[in-house]
């Protein structure tokens, strides 16, 4: 079985996120970069699935030059080679852009059974990159997958709700989005480290994967961002005073929050 | 010059770093109030690879140097894991040292690659209580008797020896009175810790409780020939190549537990309001600190130095030296000022730093005391008279 899986470098989520002045793109530049940790979950799955049977996981991102820490990330933990899209118009590009680019590096990599995402990213956090994916490849999408089965050509998934979950099915190849419930992705191990060294990792620009500058980037972009202000400093919280009822204040303050 | 660490030992130091920091202080904390093993720390590591660093590729492990196995140790100790964690698997990563050189290929396929994933705890026997440094006044003592070897003595400040299955035992085969040198005479064995022949107490101690320290009183322990390292009567220079980098990886280990502790102060001093401000907006909180870092990467440049003269063979006893002094003040005097910064809170152990200032004491006694470093340099390296 072979499996693409989608990763993106994002920004360190627990360090202080910012987009630039210039063009209010997201900052990459001023914090560390990482593997998503939503998309780690994706790289366990795609291993564990690999371990069990055979073939190769290919690790493919849109990004720059940074990026490729993900890649090495990804291919530290197991897998088999990396796709790397850069170019400097691809700056900016939306989820619609996004979506086209690792379609076209996909149909170039050759489809593969499946194609595996995390459920979105934690810098950007739109969590349609999947969907789009899915269409413009014209996969089936089996989204959220909080448990994963292959049998044959047949891929089961579990999808958690609120009030219940759905166990659903679709034919391979099929894109599959997976949530961090599903796994407890793996550290890289020295072995791994050292043999990531080694492994194939490609780069390719829009002319590699016949996208016109003019389909990515800020200018073709369908959001953008118009203004943006830093969070305000956490408020004091308040202090109940119990006066023999306490008990009756606290649940005030809880019901005028509509947390009861 | 090049200051920079290669990409692989950039790389192990993210991974180590990553890896260790899973396990939080808290998990410390517990693990040293119950005097309990962190058994799942070094299974973390054990599966990811990391104790056979140093250990050859055909015994599955990794053939790296003393300045890889030293920034894993350092890191380790730095995630807040301290000596308790470097101790875990300390003696797997380099105290083999005398079996890869000297031990015969059939006792090395049967043990090394069991040390390299984890399976095998191994402790180390040397210190008496009649002979700390002064190792040739061992007298535990292993008799031939047929193809084995009969040993009766006694053995202090084993660390790990209640977890290990396995003891590398200094052992004299040779009476003192009976050799030429007194450096003659001492056979090395990597044998069974049988604890029908071998009675193991812990000692009770000032910290780094979550691994023992140990009372071995060794009863007519049998051991078969083919558990003897190398060749009868040559133990002591087995493990003499050791030592040097013995120094190394606890001065790192040193090193580590020192920037945990201004970590951990710093993060205080930003975050503790008195008066209405931040205390580390005094002086007298922020410049120990301030000092601190300075000490701490001094300290590291000469441990840098020596990991590396010892990985391209060259000779690096007084930088080896000079490391574990520089680097146990350092981060002892680190410790010792995070509890400062803490105030009262230092005292108690929810705040860590009280952990990190015992256990970094160790390091200015373990495996030499800083005077003994200060009697090599004096000694050997300045060329003055030999006080002791």
């Amino acid at each position: 079985m072979n499996i693409v899986v989608c990763v993106k470098h994002v920004p360190d989520a627990q360090s202080e996120r910012t987009f630039n002045d210039s063009d209010n793109t997201t900052d990459r530049e001023g914090v560390d970069g990482l593997l998503s940790e939503l998309d780690e979950y994706a790289v366990e799955e795609a291993l564990k699935l690999v371990e069990a049977s055979e073939g190769e996981v290919t690790v493919l991102t849109v990004g720059p030059a940074g990026a490729a820490d993900a890649l090495k990330k990804a291919l530290q933990m197991g897998a088999h080679k990396a796709v790397h899209v850069t170019d400097d118009a691809i700056h900016g590009s939306d989820a619609p852009a996004t979506s086209l680019l690792l379609a076209k590096a996909i149909e170039k990599i050759g489809t593969p059974d499946v194609v595996i995402t995390g459920m979105a990213s934690t810098d950007g956090t739109m969590g349609v990159v999947p969907a789009m994916l899915a269409e413009r490849l014209n996969l089936p999408m089996v989204t959220y997958a909080s448990q994963l089965t292959i049998d044959g050509s047949a891929v089961t998934a579990r999808r958690d709700g609120d009030t219940a979950s759905e166990t659903i099915e679709a034919t391979l190849p099929a894109l599959v989005s997976v949530t961090d419930q599903i796994n407890e992705p793996r550290y890289p191990s020295f072995k791994g480290i050292m043999a990531a060294k080694k492994k194939p990792v490609e780069t390719w620009g829009l002319g590699d994967l016949g996208v016109d500058a003019g389909q990515v980037g800020l200018g073709a972009a369908w959001t953008k961002v118009d203004s943006f202000a830093k969070r305000p400093p956490r408020e004091k919280g308040e202090i109940v005073t119990d006066e023999g009822d306490g008990g009756t204040k606290l649940a005030e303050f809880l019901a005028s929050r509509k947390f009861i | 010059m090049d200051f920079d660490l290669t990409e692989d030992q950039q790389e192990i130091r993210k991974a180590v770093r990553e890896l260790a920091g899973t396990f939080d202080d808290q998990y410390w904390m517990e693990k040293d109030l119950a005097h309990e093993f962190p058994t799942e720390f070094y299974e973390a590591f054990a599966k990811g690879g990391w104790l056979g660093v140093t250990m050859p590729e055909q015994y599955g492990g990794h053939g790296m140097g003393i300045t890889e196995a030293s920034i894993l140790l350092e890191e380790v100790a730095a995630s807040g894991a301290g000596m308790n964690g470097a101790s875990s698997m300390h003696l797997s990563i380099f105290g083999m040292h005398p079996v890869v050189v000297h031990g015969s290929d059939e006792l090395k396929a049967r043990t090394l690659p069991r040390i390299v994933n984890g399976d095998l705890h191994v402790c180390f026997g040397v210190t008496e209580p009649g002979a700390g440094l002064d190792t040739t006044k061992i007298t535990t003592f292993a008799k031939r008797d047929g193809d084995d070897y009969v040993v009766n003595g006694r053995k202090v400040w084993i660390s790990k020896a209640m977890e290990s299955e396995k003891i590398l035992l200094l052992t004299r085969t040779t009476k003192a009175e009976d050799v030429e040198k007194k450096t003659q005479g001492m056979t090395l064995f990597l044998t069974d810790l049988d604890r029908d022949k071998v009675e193991i107490r812990p000692i009770k101690k000032m910290g780094r409780n979550a691994v023992t320290s140990n009372e071995l009183y060794i009863d007519n322990l049998r051991i078969p020939a083919e558990d003897r390292v190398g060749e009868e009567g040559q133990g002591f220079k087995y493990i003499l190549d050791g030592l040097n980098p013995e120094r190394m990886l606890v001065a790192a280990e040193a090193l580590g537990i020192g920037r945990a502790a201004l970590r951990t102060a710093v993060k205080y001093g930003n975050d503790r309001e008195v008066f209405g401000r931040p205390i580390g907006k005094n002086q007298g909180i922020q410049f120990p600190l301030a000092d601190s870092l300075a000490r701490l990467d001094a300290a590291e440049l000469v441990l840098r130095k020596a990991t590396w003269l010892y990985d391209i063979g060259r000779p690096c006893a007084k930088e080896a030296n000079m490391a574990k002094y520089l680097c146990a003040d350092a981060g002892f005097e680190a410790a010792d000022r995070a509890v400062q910064t803490h105030g009262g809170m230092g005292y108690s152990e929810e705040y860590n730093v009280s952990r990190y200032f015992r256990e970094s004491r160790l390091t200015r006694i373990a495996p030499l005391s800083q005077e003994m470093v200060l009697n090599y340099l004096g000694e050997h390296v300045l060329g003055l008279p030999r006080s002791y």
